[in-house]
């Protein structure tokens, strides 16, 4: 227990605990629903929280700088039936020439959130609360009473969530769900290993101490709500793939989903600490709940979000109480491993 | 430009200029504008919301937020319908229970904040989802209504001259919570301990204390405004007041309190109040639809906040230049 307190991190401790919640979660389950256990209900969990990794992300981006996006779900609205529009209009265009349509419709809906907070000094839920509305308000005006149907998608396009990319018996492995984690976990690698990434940790746990050291700030948070506004235009277009159907209220809610799966994977909304494969534990545990409960005998579907509700309560306090036992237990034992080759200076010194 | 300025650098200087052009323009539009009738009518459309404002200035100069409140709304509007649909209790008794059980909501989400020292932004999103959950498990997809008559008739008839229940409640709320952050030694504790928490514990302030009452309190006002919703409305559904917080947060930072805690005063809130209802009141006069008005009041919010810091930061940079030369 001592080495294996000194090797992992406390955040890693987090992880696995994380990890431990949804396998117990998982075999809890399983004893109580038939045919849980089935190839049918890992394509069902997976292909719904693709789109929870990748707002769990985008939002874990934002968050690590002390900020908040509430804004994604509006974002996912109007990527998702701006690019359907396009696809309708014009359905021989390839597939990568939508998903950057609905990149860059992303991204530039957030680089307004990033500027606004960034140069304009202006809180960032005020903003995103304000973007939240005005983004819902302009696809409302913009689409009338039209709905995007699945008709006038391309065949790609409907295809697209039961493309597989690996399978086995029962057992597929969608092509959105390998294409989310992937995200993860390259925007993981280089929020560790390059400069970009330690300076978003750096502005969010001192921003204080980030500007002393001359980071530019206002640079980073621009770069991290842009990257933010581009990763819900890509949910935005895998929401489109996902239900072919899109009215105006498209995506809404999904912000505190997204708030959510990172606050229960234990991103710290103080900023500046947090990981994304967290995040992605966060999105897992929700969507597996999620979907469990709506198919567990003798609980109605009414009872869902109260017990979602209940979760992430349980998951912050919990998280918050060990993390600071273990983080107190790291740090001592850190310092007695330092501390332990070398004897204390003062006593070959005394007389 | 400099009497501009100077009244620019106040904020409710701001928010009375932009009130007064508010009202001219309604008052040159529109011919019905000018009635008691639909000042009346005004105040009504959104008067549930109103009230929460005030307990939720409270909260957010005291450096906290409360996503939950219009979850709390919807689950106190529906245990009095199911308590009313089952014949459980005496209707009155009902209204007390959902208060009670709306000041217990704001208890367990305060102990986790004040006594855990866990982030209210955090606490009161689960309470966000918990709460409207628990509404749903009550009512399930039902819409319940068929209330005695007294109960519709206050929440929508005049009770004193033309002024209904709600407005007389919001009166009476608005003027304590004035006295109250003013004045009274409570409002001096919240506005202390938004500043610096850990010096208004050092100066002896019981800050678990004071953040704990914010809390129950602010859902039993919650509470109350979703029971007056539900006689206004006649019936209660599962989505009652769904989404009322944005609009309750927006009233409180256009009022000029600061998100960061604090600082803040109900003057402002209550102009900002005025602002919006005003606003709305116009835009539906002048045909414009509810969701373009939603839209208009986001961008006001972004701009209330934008406009000022762009001002000062022009003025600095003059004077900066000026200082040089």
């Amino acid at each position: 227990m001592e080495t294996l307190r000194r090797v992992l991190r406390p955040e890693q401790i987090r992880e696995l605990s994380l990890a431990l919640i949804i396998f117990v979660a998982v075999a809890f389950f399983s004893t109580q629903i038939e045919n849980y256990l089935s190839g049918r209900f890992f394509v069902r969990v997976s292909t719904s929280v693709a789109i929870t990794i990748v707002l769990a992300t985008a939002q874990t981006l934002v968050i690590l700088t002390r900020n908040i996006d509430l804004s994604i779900g509006s974002i996912v609205g109007v990527a998702a039936y701006v690019t359907g529009q396009v696809l309708g209009a014009n359905p021989e265009l390839s597939p990568l020439a939508a998903i950057t349509v609905a990149l860059i419709i992303g991204a530039g809906l957030g680089l307004i959130n990033g500027l606004l907070v960034a140069y304009g000094r202006v809180p960032a839920i005020i903003v995103t609360l304000g973007t939240l509305a005005i983004y819902r308000t302009w696809l409302i005006d913009y689409a009338g009473a039209k709905t995007i149907t699945a008709d006038s998608l391309p065949q790609w396009l409907v295809d697209l969530p039961r493309l597989n990319l690996f399978s086995s018996g029962e057992l597929d492995i969608r092509g959105l769900f390998v294409l989310a984690v992937v995200i993860a976990v390259l925007i993981q690698l280089a929020l560790n290993y390059l400069p970009w990434g330690r300076r978003l940790y750096a502005i969010g746990s001192n921003p204080e101490a980030a500007r002393m050291a001359g980071l530019p700030a206002p640079r980073l948070v621009v770069s991290a709500y842009a990257i933010c506004g581009a990763l819900a235009g890509l949910a935005g277009f895998m929401f489109l793939a996902r239900f072919g159907t899109i009215t105006v209220t498209a995506g809404q809610g999904l912000e505190l989903q997204a708030v959510a799966a990172a606050v229960v994977g234990g991103v710290s909304t103080a900023g500046g600490s947090g990981t994304l494969l967290g995040a992605l534990l966060g999105a897992v545990l929700i969507d597996t709940l999620n979907q469990s409960l709506t198919r567990m005998p003798g609980v109605s579907e009414f009872w869902r979000d109260a017990l979602l509700g209940l979760l992430i309560l349980v998951a912050v306090a919990t998280d918050y109480v060990l993390m600071q036992r273990l983080r107190r237990l790291w740090i001592v034992d850190q310092l007695k491993a330092r501390a332990a080759p070398t004897p204390a200076p003062e006593e070959h010194h005394a007389p | 430009m400099r009497l501009s300025l100077k009244s620019l650098r106040s904020w409710e200087g701001l928010l009375l200029v932009i009130l007064i052009a508010v009202v001219a323009l309604n008052i040159a539009l529109s011919p019905v504008y000018l009635g008691v009738g639909n000042f009346i009518n005004l105040f009504q459309l959104s008067i549930e919301k109103i009230i929460v404002a005030l307990i939720m200035a409270f909260v957010i100069i005291n450096g906290e937020i409360d996503l939950s409140v219009a979850s709390v709304m919807g689950f106190a509007a529906c245990v009095v319908a199911v308590v009313h649909e089952n014949n459980a209790l005496p209707f009155a008794a009902a209204v007390a229970l959902a208060l009670v059980v709306g000041a217990l909501a704001g208890l367990v989400q305060g102990y986790f904040v004040a006594h855990m020292g866990l982030p209210s932004l955090a606490v009161t999103l689960a309470g966000l989802i918990g709460f409207r959950g628990m509404a749903r498990m009550l009512v399930e997809d039902r819409s319940i209504g068929d209330f005695p008559e007294w109960f519709n008739a206050l929440g929508q008839k005049p009770l004193l001259g033309p002024i209904p229940l709600a407005l007389l409640i919001f009166v009476g709320m608005a003027v304590i919570a004035v006295i109250v952050l003013q004045s009274a030694a409570f409002g001096r504790y919240v506005t202390v301990i938004g500043n610096n928490a850990d010096v208004a514990r050092y100066s002896g302030i019981d800050v678990k204390r004071v953040k704990l009452s914010l809390f129950v309190l602010s859902g039993l006002v919650a509470a109350l405004a979703g029971v007056l919703l539900a006689a206004r409305l006649g019936a209660v559904r599962a989505s009652t007041g769904e989404g009322f917080e944005l609009d309750i947060i927006t009233m409180v930072l256009l009022g000029g309190v600061s998100i960061f805690g604090g600082s803040g005063s109900l003057v402002g809130v209550g102009l900002s109040i005025l602002i919006i209802l005003n606003m709305r009141n116009g835009l539906g006069l002048a045909n414009v639809e509810a969701n373009t008005q939603t839209g208009i009041i986001g961008a006001l919010l972004i701009l209330s906040v934008l406009v000022p810091n762009l001002v000062n930061g022009l003025r600095r940079a003059r004077v900066g230049r000026a200082g040089h030369t």
